[in-house]
């Protein structure tokens, strides 16, 4: 079982601004999904090699190289910030 | 025969022939919107406008002795979680309640150059995650065939769309069945292609290694032209992979052997789908397929476990950006920065995304990521040796879709687990990024029931015309 501390832990990490008893819950979920988990151990897995992706992928490159956008585009996508100030988006201080 | 009803090879020439206009054709599916959904719920957004204006575009041409594409003036409805610009984009979630998609996806690009009608954005389970649409931030869809059962899901407002012909054909995404379960719960063709044959640009991502964008049809033909349009390379999502277009194949049964993986079929399976699936199998046989039983012993429970694993750890990456700045909801009750996170996404995420957001960040954290992340991207290559040695014996899979017909509406909503197994004969196909198609065999009363269809990669011509010979038998 997982211990409340780690899912307190977790949360945090994870930027998860939970209740207690929402973390009550999360806990007791998190326990019985990693149960059913279990049986990955019983999968021998060495002189297995990981796969990330199902197909073989090479990196593509390009230039970085800024593109002309649209200035209406850039407007609504401004438009949706929380806060704008001066064309930049504004957050709340760190200290 | 009411317009609703008809196919897009149908609707195409009925517009061609001028018997009806692509406006007629738009306005009765959004009559029929209009009077259905109010039970059913299958749309989250109605782009009336813009479907109209669509739709009076291609009248125009048509009137103007112009030759028009297949898709012109034809209405389809997208997840809501593929941007069509300047149309609200959810992902089903109340963090993107207010996002407006700032362009188009890939796949909504090419479906516009041929004169496609948008009309509306369908319900889903929030951010995909989900195997009923129950998970929708907003409301349920309910099953058009029962409305106290569920469409499955997460594509389930694209499936119950389609099913109760509020459009003619949708597009949904799948990333462990949630185009292929809710196609088999509303008893439509539901084609999940090979992972790279539609460009994700613009779908808003659950798990990257996984997700792929597929359609939603009345018939196997419709499931052909769509994704001849949406799919091929494109320079803006790098795994998409150039692909011939498929032409009219001319099916030979009798040289086909059908691999019939027994751990699909083991305890946990309705008996009823079972006896559905084993009949449709031997009709194949019957028109002379060879059948073979064989073993994948990775890829049902260790696939799923895998899946649960892999898919939260991307997730939790993915819903990182949903920081309540540069977009989506946000707190009004912050006191600093870090305070203004934690509120803002716990404010705007539901059970489900929180749960695999932590499960994720779980199983990526310190003295976690070997133990979990990659002993499971180990079993992932297990599962794809699976396949591929099954492939050398056969040249296509046949399953079920799902162990059970639609489950009733609350059902499964109270031990997240008992929702994750309903996708249990899903997973492996995504973690192999294999095609498969749900198609509609049988039925269990009211409710239809699906055989899956499992390709090799960038073999969806194999799948769709194996699939038709069953269609056009049956």
């Amino acid at each position: 079982m997982i211990s409340k501390k780690e899912v307190k832990h977790i949360a945090k990490l994870a930027r998860l601004g939970l209740t207690e008893k929402e973390l009550d819950k999360m806990q007791k979920e998190l326990s019985s999904i990693l149960d059913y988990m279990k049986k990955l151990k019983k999968v021998n897995v060495s002189k297995v090699e990981p796969t990330s992706h199902s197909v073989q992928l090479e990196n593509v490159m390009r230039e970085d190289e800024v593109k002309n956008i649209d200035p209406q585009a850039k407007k609504k996508s401004l438009k949706q910030a929380s806060e704008i100030k001066d064309n930049y988006l504004k957050v709340k201080s760190i200290l | 025969m009411e317009l609703t009803e008809l196919t897009i090879s149908q609707a195409h020439e009925g517009l061609k022939k001028k018997k009806f206009s692509a406006l007629e054709l738009c306005r009765a599916y959004l009559d029929k919107i209009e009077k259905e959904d109010k039970e059913i719920r299958a749309f989250l957004t109605v782009t009336k406008n813009l479907a109209l204006s669509q739709a009076k575009k291609v009248d125009e041409m048509i009137a103007a002795g112009r030759e028009i594409y297949f898709l012109a003036g034809i209405p389809m409805a997208a997840k809501d979680l593929i941007l069509v610009q300047d149309v609200r984009c959810t992902a089903g979630s109340k963090i993107l309640e207010n996002y407006m998609a700032p362009y188009d996806a890939t796949c909504i690009k090419r479906l516009k150059e041929q004169g496609a009608v948008i009309l509306g954005k369908t319900n889903m389970d929030e951010f995909a995650m989900g195997s009923s649409t129950e998970r929708s931030g907003f409301f349920p869809t309910r099953n058009p065939h029962d409305l106290t059962r569920v469409p499955g899901g997460s594509s389930g407002g694209s499936a119950a769309g389609v099913a109760a012909n509020m459009c003619c054909y949708a597009l949904g995404s799948d990333t462990c069945g949630s185009i292929r379960q809710p196609a088999s719960f509303c008893g439509v063709v539901g084609l999940k292609p090979t992972y790279g044959a539609v460009s994700r640009y613009g779908l808003i991502a659950m798990a990257c290694s996984l997700d792929q964008i597929g359609t939603f049809t009345k018939t196997v033909e419709d499931a052909r032209i769509v994704f001849n349009i949406i799919s091929g390379k494109d320079d803006l999502d790098s795994t998409s992979i150039k692909i011939d277009k498929i032409k009219h194949p001319k099916p030979k049964i009798g040289n086909i052997t059908i691999g019939v993986p027994k751990e699909y079929f083991a305890e946990g399976i309705d008996s009823r789908v079972e006896e559905i699936i084993k009949s449709a199998i031997k009709k194949y046989e019957s028109w002379g397929a060879k059948i073979k039983e064989i073993s994948l012993p990775y890829s049902t429970d260790y696939a799923l476990a895998a899946y649960y694993i892999l898919m939260p750890s991307e997730v939790s990456a993915n819903l990182a950006r949903y920081d309540g700045i540069k977009y989506g909801h946000f707190t009004k009750k912050a006191k600093d920065l870090i305070d203004f996170y934690l509120k803002s996404r716990r404010e705007g995420f539901g059970e489900e995304p929180r749960r695999r957001i932590m499960l994720g960040t779980y199983a990526l954290s310190a003295g976690y990521y070997d133990a979990y992340y990659l002993r499971c991207q180990k079993i992932r290559t297990l599962i794809k040796r699976d396949f591929d040695r099954a492939f050398k014996e056969v040249d296509i899979l046949m399953t079920p879709v799902a162990p059970t017909p639609a489950f009733k509406l609350g059902e499964k909503l109270i031990d997240p687990l008992s929702m994750y197994l309903a996708d249990i004969y899903m997973g492996a196909v995504n973690l192999a990024g294999l095609p498969a198609i749900s198609l509609p065999v049988g039925k269990i009363g009211n409710l239809p029931v699906g055989l899956q269809i499992i390709g090799q990669a960038f073999k969806e011509h194999e799948i769709l015309s194996i699939a038709q010979i069953f269609e056009k038998a049956c």
